[in-house]
């Protein structure tokens, strides 16, 4: 077990950025700080702490407290030190006769109006009230028990003003009885979350922390957790710490779920979990957590949790549990003997983004080295495909180019096909606080997303464009911006191929691409797509934030190369606060295509074709790598329904539940000899599987996540597996019971290994990520300490390539059986096929999916709000309940996908992207009709769910 | 995989650079289902192309003789 206790010091105020200096002199000690700094701050960066209740540094000051008064030489009174600037030659005295005698004042004040339960609080030992009062030496209250907000009852009757616990929020309580009232809380939504769902209610005495709701659960609130952070007292507490006691120790780790990839300190007790504190040290989160980070990890000792290796003969039969010298010795024995009957390329695996890069990194060698073949694909391959086709063709290579510190610098912001509020949270937190400082936004949605329209947000363009046509909206955006000559024509010049630029300016100049002309296709009014490729182009730093809604569509990969064209012509590109973002859906999506997840290529992205990367693996491993591109999912399916694919080890993957066309997925599933699916639970895969291998989580083992800014963290190990192994050892061992003979004692050393063969890792190490905290690559020796903005001096691939983008409609046309159009997406409490959040306390915000459906269209078809609907389209039907939303145009609906007991998947399509067979899991003609409970379909599953996952008793 | 489906995804290749003229469009074709199909995909795709499957894009066809010739596995 690892123990790295960082100390998490609180400045008390935010750190000021400025070319200025001011020096100055506190308690006697000089110190040069940036301008605009606290009095406050300068004397922490001394190590000197002024007494504070009311500060802390993850928002502004208000200098309400009164605790952190001090002298300064010169100046009358005794001001705030939070509030006041530095100035150059100040003479500050933190520790005077009067500004001691101020504090004992205040803090008397203080107490005479908390309750006295230090001993039995929950906050014990953890507690900034009680130790501030403390530090300023109080050891007498004089006053008399009177008023107060605390006491349930005064003289025989019911304290008025004592307001009872809210428990309602699964994961924290407010005890109003504790408030001192510092607006830390309420300072944290607005400033840090950006949701401004606390307020305070009264004035003076009367001050009261209010969600303006009966309670925090049917408020506002989206359980961030900012305010329960930055409260000094046991007002805002964790259940956990409730529950268990205060943490002794804490670790740094990365989180499991979205691609942004927050930095975490898990705060233990032995090897049991108290809480997941944001860390402020995280260079992706800078200090902030959203409700999936921050609470909803119960899953990881959930009882549904499988802990011994499983296997059976045929997928009718129940299951019978196994040593796992059996599991593996079954395997190979199975995957070998497919081999010999079908051929070296009838076997294949599949990686997991949920899983560390040393992880994925074997299960591909083991695909390449042992089994003989390239036959490796990744969930990847069902949402960022296009974007590797896309920005490797035109920018080189496939990474989003900047950090997420470079949106603070950015003047304009296009979101397109990503929900960031409900999908990276803490992500969406970062670009409200730059659009609240008056950065302006564009957003291309078919729905109208919280971002639109929210408190102190309001984006400048919102462009409802039909599901399916983004490469028509795209290339009208550059139409207006060739046609007006706002392109940027030095940066073009310098840095772009001018034959491919002409070409393509040529093609976006023609008449048909003009807004006016396409609006008929997107539905958006021509005047707002001017306006906004307007702004777009001369707004200042203008970034591209984009999600799956892009990529999820037959024309993902030009979509793909649309965005970066637009960034290349207007030169957004190579320089903070600019650049095209991809926002990867799950925590390692980044990482697992870096690690040669894809059939295609090796490690790096090198092609299988390239003759020299493989030349180095073939030397290292001692064996001949294939030259032969593998199949990618999609085509694994279809092969095994034709008979050439009989085998597959899926780590960390639900592609029955997450992959289109369920039904199809199903018979290709149901077609092969054997399936062994890796991972915590009996997903809906494994209904169809030979193996099981039970996985371990993230808590559990060593590793490094690639979140979407290409930034490598330490995944550290927090606690024992479950299931006794962690997940790169049971691909070890499988992969020696087929003969491989590896012997990695630690995730460290397959590090080694990926560091040794891939040029862009070339200079990764444990030993630099303990230094550094994390590293975002390429780091080499050109840059020994990552890379934070990519394409600075120039291309990757050289010079830029401006792709035409043709608009093709896709074949998924709605007529008159399915007039509607379906689209889907995430909603914040659940993530992706909700496998870990269905099994945490987030269920109680989103129990199932519910279909958004336009007023308009539910009139007409009869339907109120919450009905049951019959959802059908020309690949099969569920039944879900409606919800009535003007958020969806008419003849648009939406819904999510995280319940398996509404397999939206069954409705979505076989079509895909013409370049990486990406799935248009985005446009889908669907009808909508009233229908009394669930499909035939929906019954039949669940019966066949329940036979499948029957578990023999242990034999003895 | 269902010749109609092979034939619809290489038909989609092609679309995708149909604005290329036809020399460049055929090598674009063949480079892309080299780079991305599978030896199994491209040995049906070329039995296909063998047979006159009569939806296939002309593109794709004059592509065929470029595409790498699969191995036997």
């Amino acid at each position: 077990m690892k123990d790295f206790i960082i100390p998490d010091p609180d400045f008390g105020t935010p750190a000021r950025r400025s070319d200025k200096t001011v020096t100055l002199t506190i308690d006697g000690f000089e110190v040069t700080v940036p301008e605009g700094t606290s009095v406050m701050r300068a004397a922490a960066e001394l190590g000197i702490e002024i007494p504070k209740l009311c500060a802390t540094d993850s928002v502004e000051p208000i200098g309400s407290c009164r605790l952190c008064l001090v002298e300064i030489e010169g100046r009358r009174g005794t001001p705030a030190s939070c509030t006041t600037p530095v100035a150059d030659g100040m003479q500050v005295h933190t520790q005077t006769p009067k500004v001691a005698k101020l504090r004992r004042g205040v803090m008397e004040l203080y107490i005479s109006d908390h309750p006295l339960d230090c001993l039995t609080c929950a906050a014990n030992g953890d507690c900034q009230l009680q130790d501030m009062a403390g530090a300023v030496g109080l050891r007498d209250v004089r006053y008399e028990a009177g008023a107060n907000h605390f006491e349930t009852r005064q003289n025989g009757e019911a304290n008025p003003r004592y307001i009872e616990k809210d428990a309602s929020n699964p994961y924290f309580t407010y005890d109003p009885s504790k408030c001192i009232a510092c607006y830390r809380c309420v300072r944290a939504c607005e400033e840090v979350q950006g949701t401004f769902a606390l307020t305070v209610d009264g004035r003076g005495f009367e001050a009261r922390i209010s969600t303006g709701h009966d309670d925090f659960l049917g408020s506002d609130c989206v359980s961030c957790g900012a305010c329960v952070q930055a409260c000094p007292t046991a007002t805002l507490q964790e259940k956990s710490v409730i529950e268990m006691g205060t943490p002794d120790r804490a670790v740094v780790t990365t989180c499991a779920y979205c691609g942004v990839g927050c930095s975490f300190r898990a705060e233990m007790k032995g090897d049991q979990l108290v809480r997941m504190v944001p860390s402020k040290d995280g260079k992706a989160n800078r200090g902030h957590s959203c409700v999936k980070g921050r609470f909803a990890y119960g899953y990881a000792t959930h009882p549904d949790r499988i802990l011994n290796p499983m296997i059976r003969e045929s997928i009718d039969q129940p299951w019978r549990e196994v040593t796992w010298e059996e599991a593996f010795e079954f395997t190979a024995r199975k995957f070998r003997g497919i081999q010999e009957k079908h051929g070296v390329r009838a076997i294949g695996g599949i990686t997991s983004s949920r899983c560390t890069n040393e992880e994925t990194f074997l299960v591909q060698k083991l695909i390449r080295q042992v089994f003989g073949n390239n036959n490796v694909d990744t969930c990847a391959r069902v949402c960022h495909s296009p974007t590797g086709y896309g920005l490797k063709t035109t920018l080189g290579t496939s990474a989003g180019t900047q950090d997420f510190d470079s949106v603070e610098h950015a003047d304009v912001v296009l979101i397109i096909g990503a929900n960031p509020t409900d999908g990276h949270p803490v992500f969406a937190s970062r670009l409200k606080k730059r659009l609240r400082q008056g950065a302006q936004l564009i957003v291309a949605d078919p729905r109208r997303i919280d971002l639109v329209r929210g408190p102190h947000v309001r984006a400048a363009h919102h462009l409802p464009l039909r599901p399916g046509t983004n490469v028509a909206l795209l290339t009208a955006m550059a139409h207006v911006i060739v046609a007006e000559g706002l392109t940027y024509d030095d940066f073009i010049r310098e840095r772009c191929e001018m034959d491919a630029y002409q070409d393509w300016a040529g093609f976006v100049a023609e008449d048909r691409h003009s807004p006016e002309a396409t609006e008929a296709l997107t539905g958006v009014p021509a005047e707002e797509v001017r306006k906004a490729a307007r702004l777009y182009a001369t707004g200042g730093n203008a970034a591209i934030y984009y999600g799956l809604g892009v990529t999820e569509h037959s024309q993902g990969s030009t979509t793909v190369m649309a965005i970066a064209n637009l960034a290349m012509a207007t030169g957004n590109i190579g320089r903070p606060g600019v650049g095209v973002n991809p926002l990867r859906g799950q925590n390692n999506v980044q990482g697992s295509c870096d690690m040669g997840s894809f059939p295609h290529e090796l490690p790096g992205y090198r092609h299988v074709h390239d003759d020299a990367a493989r030349g180095l693996y073939e030397k290292l491993w001692n064996v001949t790598i294939s030259d032969e591109p593998g199949l990618r999912i999609p085509n694994m399916l279809d092969a095994a329904v034709g008979g050439t694919f009989k085998g597959i080890y899926i780590q960390g993957e639900d592609i029955l539940q997450s992959d289109p066309d369920t039904k199809h997925v199903a018979s290709g599933l149901a077609a092969m000899d054997c399936v062994v699916v890796h991972d915590l639970f009996l997903n809906e895969t494994a209904n169809y599987a030979h193996v099981f291998l039970p996985g371990s989580t993230f808590l559990e083992k060593d590793g490094t996540f690639t979140n979407a800014e290409r930034r490598i963290n330490r995944v550290r190990r927090v606690m024992a597996p479950l299931n006794g192994l962690a997940d790169w050892e049971v691909t070890q061992h499988l992969a020696n019971a087929m003969g491989a003979g590896w012997t990695y004692a630690h995730p460290a050393e397959i590090m080694a290994e990926i560091a040794a063969t891939t040029p862009s890792f070339a200079g990764v190490s444990y030993d630099l990520l303990e230094a550094e905290g994390s590293v975002q690559w390429p780091c080499n020796d050109a840059a020994p300490r990552g890379t934070p903005v990519m394409h600075e001096g120039g291309f990757v691939r050289g010079k830029g390539l401006f792709v035409v983008t043709d608009y093709v409609p896709t074949d998924e046309r709605t007529g008159p059986r399915y007039p509607l159009l379906l689209t889907t997406g995430r909603i914040l409490s659940q993530y992706n096929v909700g496998a870990q959040t269905r099994r945490t306390g987030n269920t109680v915000w989103h129990a199932e999916d519910v279909l958004e459906i336009h007023p308009h269209d539910a009139e007409t078809r009869g339907i109120s709000e919450g009905d049951w609907v019959r959802l059908a389209s020309r690949s099969g039907e569920t039944t879900l309940r409606a919800t009535l939303s003007d958020r969806v145009s008419p003849g648009v609906v939406y819904t999510t996908f995280h319940h398996p007991e509404t397999q939206a998947n069954v409705v979505t399509s076989d079509y895909s992207d013409w370049a990486t067979n990406c799935p248009e899991y985005k446009v889908t003609a669907v009808q909508v009709a009233l229908t009394n409970g669930p499909s035939d379909w929906q019954l039949s599953y669940a019966e066949r769910a329940r036979a499948a996952r029957r578990i023999l008793p242990a034999a003895e | 995989m269902t010749p109609e489906k092979l034939v619809y995804m290489a038909n989609q290749i092609a679309t995708a650079f149909a604005r290329l003229p036809e020399d460049a469009a055929v090598a674009a074709i063949a480079d892309h289902i080299d780079a991305f199909w599978d030896p199994r995909m491209r040995a049906h795709l070329l039995d296909l192309v063998e047979a006159g499957a009569p939806d296939l894009s002309p593109r794709v066809a004059a592509a065929a003789g470029r595409i790498r010739k699969p191995e036997a596995a």
